[in-house]
Formats: structure tokens, C-alpha cells, sequence
């Protein structure tokens, strides 16, 4: 049997990567593409305490599908967003999307 | 080592190497393709969990449908950035120190956690997992009011996307 151990140190990794790619991409949908890894690393997490605590409370897979449906939520309206920004403004670069800056 | 473990090791190799792979790639496009495989890999994992609706969910929901909408954003918003300009920004040597950090401090928490080795217990025999997560979310005394939450969350982001794309002109 696989220890509980490889499975968070895994989603530990995958949140760390989607953590740089937020961070440190210029392009907005890049950054969400970054949000969604770090998403389904804590994805990985809840399942993966599903499996190894009470089988019978089945709470950490319920929230797992809570999850999936925020993430499907966040990407419909960030997309959105981002293609309404792209016409009126031609850039996609979080840098230049300074309209509420002072 | 046994054959759940080989497999383990080789799908979670390929799904950092992709996960590192979105977000370095400089074309966006390749940049959704490898998130493809790296939401793959993450439904290979939950199969090894025993979580096969998930597993399904994550292909027929993230790859379906997410991972295709990226992939038209980024043919609608694609002018300037696969040319010339770099693609990280200039603080990125910060980005991934805290990266390192946030992976550095996150093992070294759980480490320190008495049940980070834990073994999985079998499955009692007959023991339905599916039916029960079923279950458990239209049941009222579990998870019925989230279950409904996110479907008037979902209806509302249904709205609010169409309503910023829409095009009035």
C-alpha cells in the first residue's frame, strides 16, 4: 500500500508550482491556469484524507465536489473577464491592467 | 515495492513534470496542453485512492470543460505574448523562492505530524462508496444545503459570464 505521506507530500509539490505560476506570470490567463493547479492539489489532499481517515464520513469527497464546482464557477467568470478586459483595453498582461490603481 | 507504488511514483513524476511545464512553457497554448496531463495524472491519482466518481468527474468536468475553455481563452486573447516579451515578470526569482518555501514548510509541518505515514485500511467488504457519497449529498442531515449552494453558485456564475462577455455592440 502507498503511505498517506507520498500522496501530501505530491499535492504539497503541486500547490508550490501552482503558488510560482500565480506569482510570477505576466499573462492573466496564465495565472489562472496557476490558480487551477493549486486547486486540485488540495483536491488530491481532501481525497486522499478521505481514503485514510473514517471511511464512512464521506465529507472529504463531498467537499472534493464542492470544490470541482467553485473551480468551474471561478474559470467561467476569470475567463469572462479576461476577454472582456481584451477588448476594451488589447492586453492581457496582469501589468498593465492598472485602471483601479491611484 | 509493489505495483501501486510504481505506478504511484510514475504518474506523479509525469504530473509535476507537467504542472512545471504549465507554468513555464512560453507558448499558452502548449501551456493548456500540459495542464491537460497534469489533470489526467490527477485523475489517475484519485483512482488509486479508490475515488473513481471523482476520477471520472475530473476528466468529463476539468478536461471536458475547463481545460477546453482555457484553451479558447487563450485563442481569443492571444496578440502579443508568445513574440518577444519575456513571460515572467521581474520579480519571479520571488515567486519561486516562496514557492520553495511554502513546499519546504508544508513537509516539514507534516512531518512533524504523527499520522504522516499512515497505511490505508481496506475496504470493508461490501462497502459502497459511490452509493454513499450519493447519499450523503442529497441527504439532509448531511450534505444536502452545500449540494444546493453550489448549484445557485453555479447559476450565477453562469450569468455573470455571460453577461461580462457579452458583446454589446
Amino acid at each position: 500500500m502507498i503511505p498517506l505521506s507520498w500522496f501530501l507530500t505530491l499535492s504539497a509539490g503541486l500547490f508550490s508550482i501552482g503558488l510560482f505560476g500565480v506569482l510570477s506570470r505576466r499573462n492573466a490567463v496564465a495565472i489562472l491556469l496557476g490558480v487551477e493547479l493549486m486547486l486540485n492539489a488540495v483536491n488530491v489532499n481532501l481525497v486522499a484524507f478521505w481514503r485514510y481517515g473514517d471511511l464512512a464520513q464521506m465529507a472529504g469527497q463531498v467537499f472534493a465536489i464542492i470544490v470541482f464546482a467553485v473551480a468551474a464557477a471561478e474559470v467561467a467568470v476569470g475567463l469572462a473577464l479576461i476577454i472582456s478586459v481584451y477588448r476594451r483595453r488589447n492586453t492581457v498582461i496582469a501589468n498593465d491592467l492598472d485602471l483601479l490603481k491611484w | 515495492m509493489t505495483a501501486q507504488q510504481i505506478i504511484f511514483l510514475v504518474v506523479s513524476f509525469v504530473t509535476l513534470g507537467s504542472a512545471l511545464m504549465v507554468v513555464t512553457s512560453r507558448n499558452l497554448i502548449h501551456a493548456a496542453l500540459w495542464l491537460v496531463s497534469t489533470l489526467f495524472g490527477v485523475a489517475i491519482i484519485y483512482t488509486l485512492l479508490n475515488a473513481g466518481f471523482l476520477a471520472v468527474v475530473q476528466v468529463v468536468v476539468y478536461i471536458g470543460a475547463i481545460a477546453i475553455l482555457f484553451i479558447f481563452a487563450v485563442m481569443l486573447t492571444r496578440k502579443d505574448m508568445r513574440d518577444q516579451s519575456p513571460q515572467l515578470n521581474r520579480n519571479w526569482w520571488m515567486g519561486a523562492l516562496l514557492a520553495v518555501v511554502t513546499f519546504g514548510g508544508l513537509f516539514s509541518l507534516l512531518q512533524s505530524w504523527s499520522g504522516f505515514s499512515k497505511t490505508a485500511a481496506d475496504f470493508p467488504s461490501g462497502f459502497d462508496a459511490i452509493g454513499r457519497l450519493g447519499e450523503a449529498l442529497v441527504s439532509p442531515d448531511a450534505f444536502v444545503l452545500p449540494f444546493e449552494v453550489a448549484s445557485v453558485l453555479l447559476l450565477a456564475a453562469l450569468v455573470g459570464a455571460v453577461y461580462l462577455a457579452f458583446n454589446r455592440k
